[in-house]
């Protein structure tokens, strides 16, 4: 079964000489399709770094980085773009979401950058946040929309492009902690459904709701821990 | 992407801030509809003094005695020459102008006397007359002047020596009143001899300090045995060439005519001749001149308003450098940020574009000092293309630069 992130040796490196920063050093990681990661550390763990590079945000400095068996070094600056639009879904800690814009024209933007028709966007948007259990909430702003909702909304936008991976960067880190068991119920039902997570964190307790816990320190996976079975392919597959 | 796209996002950028948008479009506004107005305040000038000259006469050229004999080389030719030399032009002069062979190019001459401080009197009224003439018939034709009332005087006047005279608008009017036609048929005083007022001349209107209405025109003869006496000294010539084309062609005639007959040539002329084509061309040179400084004028207002949509431009993309770095995750490529970015710049500057060429033609519908200004239809197109060309070239730099943001900084930015 091909592997959805498949790191060899990824280094980043930081500065030079005196002042250089390995922030990861020779990272090796392979994500099935379908499983539900949490990557665990405490900052400066490299854990952020780490989602960069899964991310497309960052380039690493060697080593390296298949996505959906793509080689990414070897993409130029548009075609990462569109490896970010087609192929992740990006969750933040403080949503990102756009304030000036209408929930649903927030998860329909994706689409537009995918080059898909406005009337198809909408559909697809309302669906989502009906996914999500937002679809009341559609014509809101963000600024009208709590905290939980506002990141529903995001993993909605996230979502809508039907990526292969669900990057989520403390997805909870914001949220009180009813909100942060809404969200993690809901990261559960999308994994439960076939979606491939990954989902960095510091917390523990967050952590366990993963089905598989890498840890990170100094750059370097200390520990990686399977707590539940990876489900079978032919749920993934099903996707 | 598609552009249509990059336009939504663009709009809703613009929309998210109305007043600055209207404000930084406001800049491109001033400058655009400054540009149109001047412009046409130029264009106006420019027609009004053409039309004014055009009234004083078309293709007409006057010789005039030289104020000054030719400085150095004129005493030289004085002192040497034993040869007598005629330096004053005559009425003989005059009619060798009117010559189909050596002067094609010349329609018809008429000789002018003038006479100063003549005062016209009409019961208790008086007027001090600024422009007292005596020619003959064809002046009327050469200096475009036509009848309001009554009729111009004829040869047969002319030959009389009859006091007849044809009075301008302005001394009319001083002396008879609002009802100018009445004045036809009266005896009035000139300098305290009669004369009957034969014909009222139509109004050409001031042209600022001098008034071309402020004349009364007598024949020749007339003037002669009454006010200059008969010598055969001329005040000058006035000649109509045969189109304006041929002015030049006419001026040579008549300095090849007048040379001979003076014995004189280009360096020690005794008269000089003014050409209306040349007096025209002064006039559009000078208005050329006064349109270039007043376009330019306006050009540095639109680039201060250019300046402006690049300043909100730039202050644009630091606001919503977030926004950018969301965009850049979920997929926007560096191609739709410069397109949305520079469509924002280019909606800005042509909303400012069309609303100045909107106030611009509001504008030159009023008189300006007097002066109805004329839009330019060329300058409506230009200062569209122009606002479009702002719009570009001030939004390319902030757009390259939101576009160049790396999204995890932009993410990070606070």
């Amino acid at each position: 079964m091909a592997a959805v992130i498949e790191l060899t040796n990824v280094s980043k490196v930081y500065g030079r000489g005196e002042a250089e920063v390995r922030a990861l050093d020779g990272v090796s990681i392979g994500i099935e399709r379908g499983d539900f990661v949490a990557i665990i550390g405490a900052s400066g763990s490299g854990k952020s770094t780490m989602m960069n590079i899964i991310g497309c945000l960052d380039a690493p400095t060697s080593g390296g980085y298949f996505l959906d068996g793509i080689r990414t070094a070897d993409l130029d600056e548009y075609q990462q773009a569109q490896i970010r639009n087609r192929k992740i879904g990006f969750v933040f800690q403080n949503f990102n979401l756009i304030s000036r814009t209408k929930a649903a024209d927030n998860v329909a933007m994706p689409l537009a950058y995918a080059g898909v028709g406005r009337q198809e966007r909408h559909t697809r948007a309302l669906a989502m946040l009906d996914a999500v259990g937002l679809a009341s909430r559609a014509d809101h702003k963000p600024s009208q929309l709590s905290g939980g909702q506002q990141q529903r909304v995001a993993i909605a936008r996230a979502l809508v492009t039907n990526p292969v991976l669900l990057l989520a960067d403390e997805p909870t880190g914001a949220l009180d902690s009813r909100s942060s068991d809404e969200i993690l119920d809901l990261f559960e039902r999308l994994h439960a459904a076939g979606r491939t997570i990954v989902m960095i964190t510091h917390e523990m307790d967050v952590a366990e709701r993963a089905g598989r816990v890498v840890r990170m320190q100094d750059g370097r996976i200390i520990s990686d821990v399977r707590q539940r079975p990876l489900r079978v392919p032919a749920l993934a597959a099903a996707q | 992407m598609s552009l249509l796209e990059s336009a939504r996002f663009a709009l809703a950028g613009v929309a998210a801030n109305k007043l600055r948008s209207v404000l930084t479009t406001l800049g491109i506004l001033i400058g655009i509809a400054a540009v149109i107005v001047l412009l046409a305040v130029g264009a106006g000038t420019s027609n009004a003094i053409k039309a004014q000259i055009g009234k004083l006469g078309t293709n007409v050229l006057t010789v005039s005695r030289s104020t000054s004999v030719g400085g150095r080389a004129g005493a030289g030719t004085a002192v040497s020459g034993t040869r007598t030399r005629s330096t004053n032009l005559t009425l003989d002069d005059e009619k060798s102008l009117t010559d189909p062979v050596l002067a094609p190019d010349v329609a018809r001459t008429a000789p002018i006397v003038q006479a100063q401080g003549v005062t016209g009197t009409y019961n208790n009224a008086t007027h001090s007359v600024a422009s007292f003439l005596g020619t003959t018939a064809p002046y009327f034709t050469i200096s475009n002047s036509t009848v309001a009332a009554g009729s111009l005087f004829t040869d047969a006047d002319q030959q009389g020596a009859a006091p007849v005279a044809v009075i301008g608008a302005t001394v009319a009017s001083d002396l008879f009143g609002a009802s100018t036609a009445s004045a036809v048929g009266q005896t009035i005083q000139l300098n305290g001899q009669n004369f009957t007022v034969s014909g009222v001349l139509t109004a050409k209107g001031s042209s600022g300090l001098n008034d071309p209405d402020d004349i009364v025109v007598v024949p020749l003869s007339t003037a002669q045995s009454k006010f200059t006496g008969y010598a055969p000294t001329l005040a000058s010539i006035t000649v109509q060439a045969a189109s304006a084309d041929v002015m030049n062609q006419a001026q040579n005639e008549l300095q090849m005519i007048l040379d001979a007959r003076h014995g004189v040539d280009a360096t020690n002329r005794d008269y000089q001749i003014r050409n209306q084509a040349q007096i025209l061309t002064t006039a559009t040179n000078t208005t050329q001149t006064l349109t270039i400084l007043l376009g330019a004028v306006a050009a540095i207002s639109l680039l201060v308003g250019g300046i402006g949509v690049m300043n909100i431009m730039l202050v644009t993309v630091t606001e919503r450098t977030r926004e950018i770095g969301i965009r850049k995750a979920i997929g926007a490529s560096r191609g739709s940020i410069v397109a949305q970015f520079l469509i924002e710049s280019l909606i800005i500057s042509v909303i400012g574009g069309v609303a100045g060429i909107v106030i611009g033609f509001t504008g030159s519908a009023f008189p300006v000092l007097g002066v109805q200004p004329e839009v330019q239809p060329w300058t409506v197109w230009l200062s569209l293309a122009v606002s479009a060309v702002i719009g570009l070239v001030f939004g390319v730099y902030p757009a390259n630069k939101a576009a160049k943001l790396r999204p995890i900084d932009a993410l990070r930015y606070e």
